[in-house]
């Protein structure tokens, strides 16, 4: 599989991360590297095998349905950019 | 009733699915202990596992877990003992994860069926695909500041339940009675309010068109949380109509997401196609399987209620009251247990007769629920066995009603206080028909003279000389005997 500049464009926007189309070549050939590698894995023949999501075979832990956490908003808004007091903001979305 | 829309070139069906987020009944969210109050002062209903601060690991709310189980069983449907955790990527400011973490693959309930008794009698199997939990997101405000958009973290991590149906309503008004069902059950489970203006149940609806007798699915427009039933089927309306006018032109339709405006009863487009989302699922690192053991959900269904359908037939069967009635009066459970109540050991249609047109009358004007009403079941309960037993004529039964609703009251101690017990006493009576029949000789002699309708005046005017305590059907016969 190999990626195209088009596609590590569209990874790009979706990562919101901001790439000049300079950068679009080099960057398509860092990431085919990579997944040229992982690759290798097809390899292996994992016919009959269930995808591994978790390591373990760990009961999900469950919390109790109370009220334990919360009211602390001065806490949860303290690192936030441009806060009003009780608020996030972010530059105007509108839809 | 089939719903056609006519086209220029013949009729078309309208095919609708529908997806209602239901808002979970708990007490703090799916993955963490922040509570789930409604209206509570912004961002003070978060945590750090909320705001998605680096480090922070969700863990699932067990109750959320049981109430998903609950639903599913109340819709018939198939509980899938291994479910997973999926991240649904994408980028908005009320989505601090950057994703939600939701089920895709493996859903905690699988396919299953809700049954729609339509005005017309008939009885439509809706199919449900899948239920599944995820997170709410939190709330935009583009009001407050002309250059920001404000966001409220409160109902962020608060775990809804999606309900997709299978493509296989076929009107509005279908629409209208699914919603109200499903409405119906989860407030019998107790595993949503469904309160539609609190945002507790939302629905999307996915809209086609196809020329009538076809089974092709063609290209289907989605709606967006609409908030009422009535908008929902307003929207329908509107978007089958545009559709049919786009083929009818000879374009296609685009998949795309459209809103439904309230004011103009039309849908607009709202996401173009360039932007169309790529959610990129895969298994949350952070959250294991939930698997759940059989004994586990036979434990849940053991303690299911008794639900509307099964209810209805029960109203049906061991009252003997009409399916139409029973219908109603088992909409929600509240008003079931009132009429059941109120029918305890008396006349059960006459039970019904009063709950649905006179209590409701009452209700429906002051704009009360029925645990709010100026009548007790009880007191209600007393004025039916009072007519049942004939100690009240059933129109004398109305005014003590307007007297219990006005200022309370027992309607024993009301009849017997205003002294509006039923003449039986056939000597009573029959003086006054007498009377009334000699002081009235034309209207005799007519009505020997074939007139015979002129009965029901002679009724009227014995009630009237009785103050309406007369008992009818008696004053009726003793007429008719007496005017032969």
């Amino acid at each position: 599989m190999a990626l195209d500049e088009a596609t590590v464009r569209s990874i790009a926007k979706l990562a919101r991360i901001r790439v000049a189309d300079d950068d679009l070549p080099g960057l398509a050939n860092e990431l085919n590297n990579i997944l040229g590698w992982i690759e290798q894995l097809n390899e292996v023949d994992t016919d009959g095998v269930e995808p591994l999501t978790v390591v373990g075979d760990a009961q999900t832990p469950m919390r109790q349905d109370v009220v334990n956490d919360g009211d602390i908003r001065d806490d949860v808004l303290a690192n936030a950019p441009d806060a009003e007091p009780e608020f996030f903001t972010v530059p105007k979305v509108v839809e | 009733m089939t719903y056609l829309i006519q086209g220029d070139d013949g009729d078309w069906e309208v095919v609708i699915g529908l997806e209602v987020h239901a808002q979970i009944v708990s007490n703090s969210k799916l993955f963490s202990g922040a509570s789930t109050a409604f209206g509570g002062a912004p961002n003070s209903h978060v945590s750090l596992v909320d705001a998605a601060m680096p480090g922070m690991l969700p863990v699932v709310n067990r109750v959320c877990v049981e109430q998903a189980v609950r639903t599913g069983l109340g819709l018939n449907a198939k509980i899938n003992l291994h479910s997973v955790f999926e991240r649904k990527n994408y980028f908005y400011p009320d989505l601090p994860f950057g994703y939600q973490i939701s089920q895709f693959q493996h859903p905690i309930v699988g396919e299953g069926v809700v049954t729609l008794d339509m005005p017309d009698g008939s009885v439509r199997e809706i199919g449900i695909e899948r239920l599944h939990m995820e997170q709410d997101a939190g709330k935009s405000m583009h009001d407050q500041d002309p250059k920001r958009t404000f966001v409220d973290l409160n109902r962020a991590g608060v775990a809804l339940m999606e309900i997709v149906s299978k493509p296989d309503l076929r009107s509005p008004e279908e629409v209208g009675a699914y919603l109200r069902k499903l409405r119906s059950i989860l407030r019998y489970l107790g595993t949503c309010d469904g309160n539609m203006e609190q945002g507790s149940l939302r629905c999307d609806a996915n809209v086609s068109v196809r020329p009538k007798g076809s089974t092709e699915l063609r290209t289907r427009c989605e709606i967006k949380n609409v908030n009422s039933v009535r908008f929902v089927m307003q929207a329908i309306e509107f978007e089958a109509e545009r559709q049919v006018d786009i083929y009818d032109a000879g374009d296609t339709v685009d998949q795309e997401t459209r809103l439904y405006d309230a004011t103009t009863g039309e849908t607009r487009s709202m996401r173009s196609k360039e932007e169309a989302h790529d959610y990129r699922y895969f298994p949350d690192p952070d959250l294991l399987p939930i698997d759940l053991s059989q004994e586990y959900v036979d434990k849940i269904r053991a303690a299911l209620p008794e639900l509307p359908d099964a209810k209805k037939l029960r109203f049906i069967d061991d009252y003997g009251i009409a399916p139409d009635d029973a219908g109603v009066l088992v909409a929600e459970q509240e008003t079931a247990a009132f009429f059941e109540a109120v029918a305890d050991g008396r006349d059960a249609k006459l039970a019904a007769n009063w709950v649905i047109h006179e209590l409701f009358a009452v209700l429906n004007k002051s704009g009360l629920d029925i645990d709010e009403s100026p009548v007790s079941a009880e007191s209600l309960g007393k004025l039916v066995g009072l007519i049942a037993d004939n100690t009240i004529s059933g129109r004398i039964a109305k005014d003590v009603f307007e007297i219990m609703v006005a200022e309370g009251g027992d309607p024993e101690a009301i009849v017997e206080e205003k002294g509006l017990k039923q003449i039986t006493d056939t000597g009573a009576i029959e003086g006054e028909v007498d009377k009334i029949i000699a002081e009235n000789p034309g209207q005799v002699e007519a009505y020997q003279g074939g007139n015979e309708k002129l009965i029901g005046w002679f009724v009227g005017q014995v009630m009237k000389a009785t103050g309406g305590k007369a008992n009818p059907k008696m004053v009726n016969e003793l007429l008719r005997k007496k005017l032969s």
